[in-house]
């Protein structure tokens, strides 16, 4: 399942998607967990029972400043989730 | 499916907002003679639902006002479905509930969240083919994708404001002094469609729509322009998912024909057609995943 958390608002969208099916058995030893200096993401049963990944309720509503950190206006190559994510579950739309 | 409709109770202060509350039940099927009762029972900020299902059909439903308590509202939503069909708590086998108040549901046997609930629901009620669901609630969005199970496979829920939802078409319909099931047909009653309002959000649009009426605009012109502004909200959010055939709506904007119509519009494709009552997609689905359950406890026990 593709699971989006996030917003749009007037200043644009804001959304982290995550590929659950690759959380099942996931190959990072759930390092999203601890990369995110904000903790944002946490480890939850979903609907089917499996135990995926999901963004923390409160920072679904506030992405676009939870992250301008690891996002500088000056550019970024790399983010923290996304590397140590390995096999490759999350994606940001902006 | 002809839902007996409450009399709104008498308010002192005309409230146009206020959409008629229902209560139905197949008095074709009887559910004393069901193996598995189950009930499905939404809490969502504006209303709540309980749908009963038997042998994994749906029996009947009951729809109100959420009050001021969750654990309340999913009490009487239940009750009032119960009196009328003369069943007791002790007689449902499962309880499963949904919404943004699933975890103050205080008899339900699981929580699972609306957005699988919706899935299954719609699945129930546009068949097999349903493919992409957007849920149009009281004071949040959402776009889903499904499998030919109702399986969620793709979602994105926009919860951050009040705009595009149920709540918002409140906001519109006490501040025309319109009653709210006559925004949508009066929104094509216009000799020219408008631009849609440049703001969605309840607070801005509200003064827009002031402003709008001041410049000579009717109130049909208005609602036409929330309207439109609403369907290019939800289409923007749907289009983030991509839009499957097998588009199903779901929630109390999809009785709001100048939202849907303006919809199908915009993405060039017709919802499907549905005679269950679309805001009960949540309960239905919930009461549904308690038949599953229910039925796997039941095997369990007799093996
Ligand atoms: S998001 Fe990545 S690291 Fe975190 S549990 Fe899922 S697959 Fe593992
Ligand atoms: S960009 Fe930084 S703050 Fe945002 S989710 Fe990734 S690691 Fe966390």
């Amino acid at each position: 399942m593709i699971a989006n958390y996030g917003y749009k608002d007037g200043s644009g969208e804001y959304y982290i998607s995550i590929d659950t099916d690759k959380c099942i058995d996931c190959a990072a030893e759930r390092a999203c967990l601890t990369a995110c200096p904000k903790q944002m993401f946490e480890i939850i049963e979903d609907d089917y029972d499996d135990q995926v990944a999901w963004i923390k309720k409160p920072n679904c509503r506030t992405l676009s400043y939870d992250c301008a950190d690891c996002k500088p206006s000056s550019g970024y190559t790399t983010l923290p989730c996304i590397t140590a994510c390995t096999p490759g579950a999350i994606k940001h739309s902006w | 499916m002809n839902a007996e409709v409450n009399a709104p109770t008498a308010p002192e202060k005309k409230e146009f907002w206020r959409w008629q509350e229902s209560v139905w039940v197949d008095e074709t099927k009887d559910w004393k003679t069901a193996k598995i009762v189950t009930c499905g029972i939404d809490v969502g900020s504006v209303s709540s639902q309980a749908v009963l299902v038997i042998d994994g059909e749906l029996y009947g439903f009951n729809s109100m006002r959420t009050g001021n308590n969750s654990p309340d509202s999913a009490t009487n939503a239940l009750a009032g479905i119960m009196d009328k069909c003369g069943m007791k708590q002790e007689d449902i086998h499962f309880v499963v509930g949904t919404g943004y108040g699933r975890v103050n549901v205080p008899f339900a046997d699981k929580a699972i969240t609306e957005i699988a609930c919706h899935a299954r629901g719609a699945n129930y009620m546009g068949g097999n083919g349903v493919r992409t669901i957007l849920d149009m609630g009281g004071q949040d969005c959402k776009a889903i994708h499904c499998d030919e199970k109702g399986k969620v496979t793709n979602f994105l829920m926009n919860d951050k404001c009040a705009a595009g939802t149920g709540r918002g078409m409140e906001v519109i319909s006490d501040l025309m002094q319109i009653p709210i099931a006559e925004l949508g047909p009066r929104s094509f009653d216009v000799d020219v469609e408008p631009e849609a309002v440049s703001s969605v959000c309840v607070v801005f649009a509200k003064s827009e729509a002031l402003g709008l009426l001041k410049a000579g605009y009717t109130k049909n012109k208005v609602i036409a322009a929330y309207c439109q502004a609403m369907a290019e909200r939800v289409v923007s959010l749907l289009e983030r998912i991509g839009v499957e055939e097998g588009f199903f709506i779901t929630g109390g904007i999809a009785k709001n024909p100048g939202v849907v119509k303006r919809i199908e519009k915009l993405l060039g494709i017709k919802a499907m057609e549905t005679k269950v009552d679309s805001q009960i997609a949540g309960a239905l689905g919930a009461a549904l995943f308690g038949y599953t359950l229910a039925s796997k406890k039941a095997a369990a026990a007799a093996a």
